[in-house]
């Protein structure tokens, strides 16, 4: 043992006098073609994801025409006072935890549902025909799937409109209650998106070792207990990855579809942070007190982020850092 | 005993017939559930505008009427539209591709040193961003608002998903001895890249080609924030005028005046309309190209 730790040290005291280990600088001339190609998407990304994170200081300072993105004097925490104080506040952060917490609650198990039943079916030609339907929904538009409900649902004209009145529910808008909109919102964002969704969960089951369902059958499994005790802690791992990664993406990605759905009627509802950050600065160009109320929505990103992070290192050893 | 094992075995198969049964009409309803709306927009925007709104249309087309379409070909709005996002969608998808295919080669190249860092650089990206505000400020600073470009240059000129799809399928079928057998007979990076990586590569450049094209033709969020100039705005921001702003008909006479029901129906057979004549690209290439579609995703699952 002593002999070959010996040995070992000394070959490595001679590779280091003969041959530097290589890092970032010595191996740039030989890897200068590499540096070339991957330039054009570095540049790109730092100015126009990096440099909007500095100027995320704008939401501490005044805005200045002639200073531009990074804001002229520094103010402090004045516009997140000037929020916190709002009568916009509570509604602001109430409607978007609402909307976001429902998506994933709701529509987070749906695709895993779906791939779960997908995976049962044995006739490979419904299958196929099944798939190529429900995956189709996901490449429609924001503005198409809006538009797609506002004609079914109108109250007069609308195909589940009518179906409605004809249920005895009538003269009710789906469209402009505040009741229906997180409904809506979520159902029609599973109807779109379920299919796509599944298909990492289908993947996950493919994967599965063979000799599982064997065994499982060896053992007098029935279908059910094959999907509970196989197929379902087959999945979790991706589950719960997929879990994290859409808490950290599930308020931001909400924004074109929640705007386009408003109107005057559901707005105590459907008024999120973005959407009124949207017109607060954009429309009304009152850009650090917008600055400062967007900052409030990345910061609710990222705690559900490395609070769902911090659960699932906790209980199932898996994490994305 | 045999006869127990026997009727364990029936037992089981009919648990499992009940089971069968249960999916299968699950499967059904999913089916309808999905497809019975997009059915019903194909068959309402040729039918009777009264039908459809009276709820008479409900499997086949009734009473045909072409009303919808023949409006829609009067419409110079949508052809500007269709026009725009077409350029945008072209000249889009190739500066995407010019940018992700070198970056994502660079990333695969396990002798670079770079590689682990930059990958956070990028992925880091995905998780925390500036915001509305600042990005928009600095479109502005950089003078893109009003023109074309802010299509084709923005934050997600280099999207990150799809960079991390082409890496690790560059990883995983572009084998190291390759690489090190055309440096032998002289070959740079450079060359190796254009002559054997991407002709091998060209599952995988159609996958985000195609993913980064219908971003490109759904795309509202950008004319919506940073275009005012209506002769640049895309198909979806003219969708959005006909769509839910009620600007049904080109004259400006919507369905808010004195027409009331009457003029409503006529806009919803145009709305009908125009939702198929602005996805139809997408609808007509679907069945193609929907096992690409899916293989994006097989790909990227094997690394998150």
């Amino acid at each position: 043992m002593a002999v070959s730790e010996m040995n070992s040290s000394l070959s490595e005291q001679k590779s280091k006098s003969t041959y530097k280990k290589p890092n970032i600088f010595n191996t740039f001339k030989r890897d200068h073609q590499l540096w070339i190609m991957i330039l054009p998407a570095i540049i790109c990304v730092i100015i126009f994801n990096y440099i909007p994170m500095y100027g995320i200081q704008l939401a501490f300072r005044e805005y200045d025409f002639t200073a531009g993105l990074t804001g002229g004097e520094w103010v402090g925490l004045q516009y997140f006072e000037q929020f916190i104080k709002s009568h916009m506040f509570t509604d602001l952060i109430r409607n978007t935890l609402v909307i976001s917490i429902t998506t994933i609650v709701v529509g987070f198990p749906a695709p895993i549902i779906l791939a779960l039943l997908v995976n049962q079916i044995r006739w490979k030609r419904g299958k196929r025909i099944l798939q190529t339907t429900v995956y189709l929904p996901h490449f429609i538009s924001i503005v198409v799937l809006v538009g797609l409900l506002n004609v079914l649902l109108s109250p007069n004209t609308g195909l589940i409109g009518l179906l409605i009145a004809k249920m005895g529910f009538e003269g009710t808008n789906l469209l402009a209650s505040t009741t229906a909109f997180v409904p809506v919102y979520v159902l029609s964002d599973i109807w779109q998106h379920v299919g796509w969704n599944s298909i990492i969960y289908l993947a996950a089951l493919s994967s599965v070792d063979p000799q599982l369902y064997d065994a499982a059958k060896i053992d007098g499994a029935n279908r059910w207990q094959i999907i509970r005790n196989v197929e379902i802690p087959a999945i979790i791992p991706t589950i719960i990855i997929l879990l994290i990664l859409n808490m950290g993406t599930v308020i931001s990605t909400g924004f074109e579809k929640i705007f386009l759905m408003q109107n005057s009627l559901n707005l105590p509802i459907s008024e999120v942070i973005e959407t009124y950050v949207y017109k607060i600065g954009i429309i009304s160009n009152q850009f650090s007190y917008a600055a400062a109320i967007g900052l409030f929505n990345t910061l609710i990103n990222f705690t559900l982020l490395v609070i769902v992070n911090s659960i699932a290192k906790r209980v199932a050893k898996i994490s994305l850092w | 005993m045999t006869s127990i094992t026997m009727n364990r075995i029936k037992n089981k198969k009919a648990s499992d017939l009940i089971f069968d049964a249960f999916v299968f009409g699950l499967c059904i309803i999913i089916f309808f559930v999905i497809a019975y709306p997009l059915y019903f927009i194909v068959i309402a925007s040729v039918s009777d505008p009264t039908l459809v709104s009276t709820g008479k249309v409900f499997l086949f087309p009734q009473g045909f009427s072409f009303f919808g379409y023949e409006e829609i070909f009067k419409d110079a709005r949508i052809w500007i539209g269709y026009r725009n996002t077409l350029f945008y969608a072209v000249v889009g998808t190739f500066i995407n591709l010019l940018f992700t295919l070198p970056a994502a080669y660079v990333l695969s190249r396990q002798e670079f040193r770079a590689r682990r860092f930059l990958m956070f650089f990028f992925v880091f990206t995905m998780f925390f961003n500036g915001g509305l505000i600042p990005t928009y400020l600095l479109m502005k600073d950089l003078s893109l608002i009003d023109t074309p470009w802010v299509f084709i240059f923005n934050p997600l000129t280099v999207n990150v998903f799809n960079l991390i799809i082409t890496r690790t399928f560059f990883e995983s079928n572009i084998p190291n001895e390759m690489y090190e057998a055309a440096t032998i007979d002289g070959c740079s990076h450079f060359k190796f890249f254009s002559k054997i990586v991407l002709p091998l590569s060209k599952a995988v450049i159609s996958v985000i080609g195609l993913y980064y094209l219908v971003w490109h033709w759904n795309d509202f969020f950008t004319g919506l924030i940073y275009i005012r100039n209506y002769d640049l705005q895309p198909l979806q921001i003219v969708l959005r005028d006909i769509l839910l702003s009620n600007q049904v008909f080109a004259e400006g006479a919507g369905s808010g005046g004195t027409g009331g029901g009457y003029a409503q129906r006529y806009a919803d057979q145009i709305k009908y309309g125009v939702i198929i004549v602005s996805s139809l690209p997408i609808l007509i290439l679907y069945p193609f190209i929907q096992k690409y579609f899916e293989k994006g995703v097989l790909i990227g699952s094997v690394k998150g």
